[in-house]
């Protein structure tokens, strides 16, 4: 099972646990599905889940555009979708 | 940072790390770069609750022990004996003098009406993100799409306590059977195969059936299965859904590297002892075409070989893997696509999702630099590769060839000196 202890983090202010060595993506959709909102509006989430396609864009810690599926999960993390 | 190594091995996976392993064993000072923050590559990735299997397990510790690891580094620029990086801790100057370009492969995603909704993914998309933490367990799962993927997919989601409702297989049941039983043919694969189905047993496999669109409102909720009987209606909330996969080229594009373009789809091409167009520069596993793990094994040992001279026992390999080759091209004849899903997106469904650009709005162009222009088809953050690869699919046209910077950058990575 996990190696760790789980790793406690804010997705859009709300405190999210996911296990030691899980991405931020994996953060992301305990809190929401949406990960950000398309130019047409449209709602978005993850689709290759290997840093190809770049719909599961967030803001981790002040930076925009951070793929979800590429970040582990850190201690603290805050992430902002833009859902 | 500016580093040199004697071999530059980009791509972390089953050719990259065969190919670190046979150049660092050789005495050569070996680099060993990939994207993702582990080794393993897509088919090797850590899986945080069930490790990584025993082959995965040996190739990158045999890796990591004789070439420097350089993880989440990704490659932005290009140019004839350096790379630029960017890492989390800044840009960095690779020097080379041998460079193995083992970019693996991406999954072919095909548009249809609702698949931009958040719960629609690629097939292997679903298992990666699953295996770094994805919440699955008690979810509704479809998997589709075609190929022996769907069955390796479906194990490890069920393994995470998915709620598995049906395998959907595109390929004709007389097709698929034709292959089982060529397989007898190479035990060790059948047995695994055999395996993987058995771990199923109780979830329907169906083929000749495919998903012909996905419906929710601003997430899956359920989709329409188009099978020979007639349309069916299934409620899930995740799709994951993949027809196959695409070499990742650009890096060899960005090289200058000579590639092949007979097939829908770019390979990187090269000579028997794996050398590409460019001096010093060696090509291994999917980006030579998509050919499996076991042809990717033994092609990135033969380039690791012929990297640090040994030509002699570079050369012995060859024959097996021919072998691994022609395997490979059973299985893409077998899985090959029913032409029903390359009509399935309307002219309403978008076909870039970085730009929302949908398909009637590239009704006329067949140029992909006209159509970029005027449209903004491709000009998004994934630089067109999903897109792309769409279009290429559907017979449209070639995206213009990749540029620097590969992907988005931070400007201080372009300034760096």
């Amino acid at each position: 099972m996990n190696a760790g202890a789980d790793v406690l983090l804010e997705v859009d202010g709300i405190p999210i646990s996911v296990p030691d060595g899980a991405n931020v993506a994996a953060a992301v959709a305990r809190a929401t599905q949406t990960f950000r909102r398309a130019v047409g509006g449209g709602l978005r989430g993850p689709l290759c889940g290997i840093g190809v396609c770049f719909e599961c864009r967030v803001r981790i810690d002040a930076r925009a555009h951070q793929r979800a599926c590429m970040v582990l999960a850190r201690p603290g993390m805050r992430v902002q979708t833009r859902g | 940072m500016a580093e040199r190594y004697d071999v530059l091995v980009c791509g972390a996976g089953p050719a990259g790390l065969a190919a670190a392993h046979a150049a660092a064993s050789h005495g050569a000072r070996v680099g060993l770069i990939d994207a993702q923050s582990r080794p393993g590559g897509q088919i090797w990735r850590h899986d945080l609750r069930f490790g990584a299997g025993r082959a995965a397990r040996r190739a990158i510790a045999a890796a990591t022990r004789g070439a420097q690891w350089l993880g989440g580094a990704q490659i932005v620029a290009a140019e004839p004996g350096e790379l630029l990086v960017e890492r989390a801790e800044g840009a960095a100057h690779l020097g080379y003098e041998r460079l193995v370009i083992a970019t693996g492969a991406r999954e072919l995603l095909l548009p249809f009406p609702g698949w931009t909704l958040p719960g629609v993914t690629g097939a292997g998309a679903l298992q990666a993100l699953v295996k770094q933490g994805w919440p699955i367990a008690g979810r509704r799962v479809v998997v589709a799409g075609t190929g022996p993927l769907l069955l390796a997919v479906a194990a490890g989601l069920r393994n995470h306590g998915a709620r598995l409702l049906v395998i959907l297989e595109q390929a004709p049941a007389p097709r698929v059977r034709r292959f089982a039983w060529g397989l007898a043919k190479t035990p060790r694969t059948a047995a695994q195969a055999l395996r993987l189905r058995l771990e199923l047993a109780g979830i329907p496999y169906r083929y000749g059936e495919f998903v012909e669109a996905a419906h929710g409102d601003g997430r899956l909720q359920s989709v329409s299965i188009r099978t020979p009987r007639g349309l069916a209606h299934l409620e899930c909330e995740q799709l994951a859904v993949g027809y196959g996969l695409v070499p990742n080229v650009e890096l060899a594009e960005l090289l200058g590297c000579r590639l092949d373009r007979s097939g829908p789809h770019a390979a990187v091409a090269t000579d028997a002892r794996l050398r590409t167009s460019l001096p010093g520069v060696y090509a291994a596993g999917e980006a030579r075409g998509v050919g499996g793990a076991a042809a990717a094994r033994i092609e990135g040992r033969i380039a690791g070989l012929g990297a640090c001279g040994q030509e002699a026992a570079a050369a012995r390999l060859a024959g097996a893997q021919r072998g691994a080759r022609r395997f490979a091209a059973r299985v893409a004849g077998c899985f090959s696509l029913d032409r029903r899903l390359y009509a399935l997106a309307t002219p309403e469904t978008i076909v870039c999702r970085c730009e929302d650009v949908p398909l009637g709005g590239l009704a006329g162009f067949d140029d992909g630099r006209a159509a970029k222009l005027a449209t903004r088809c491709g000009m998004g953050a994934c630089q067109g590769r999903i897109c792309g690869d769409i279009l290429a699919a559907l017979g449209r046209y070639a995206q213009p060839a990749a540029a620097a910077p590969l992907f988005p950058v931070q400007l201080s990575t372009l300034s760096d000196p």
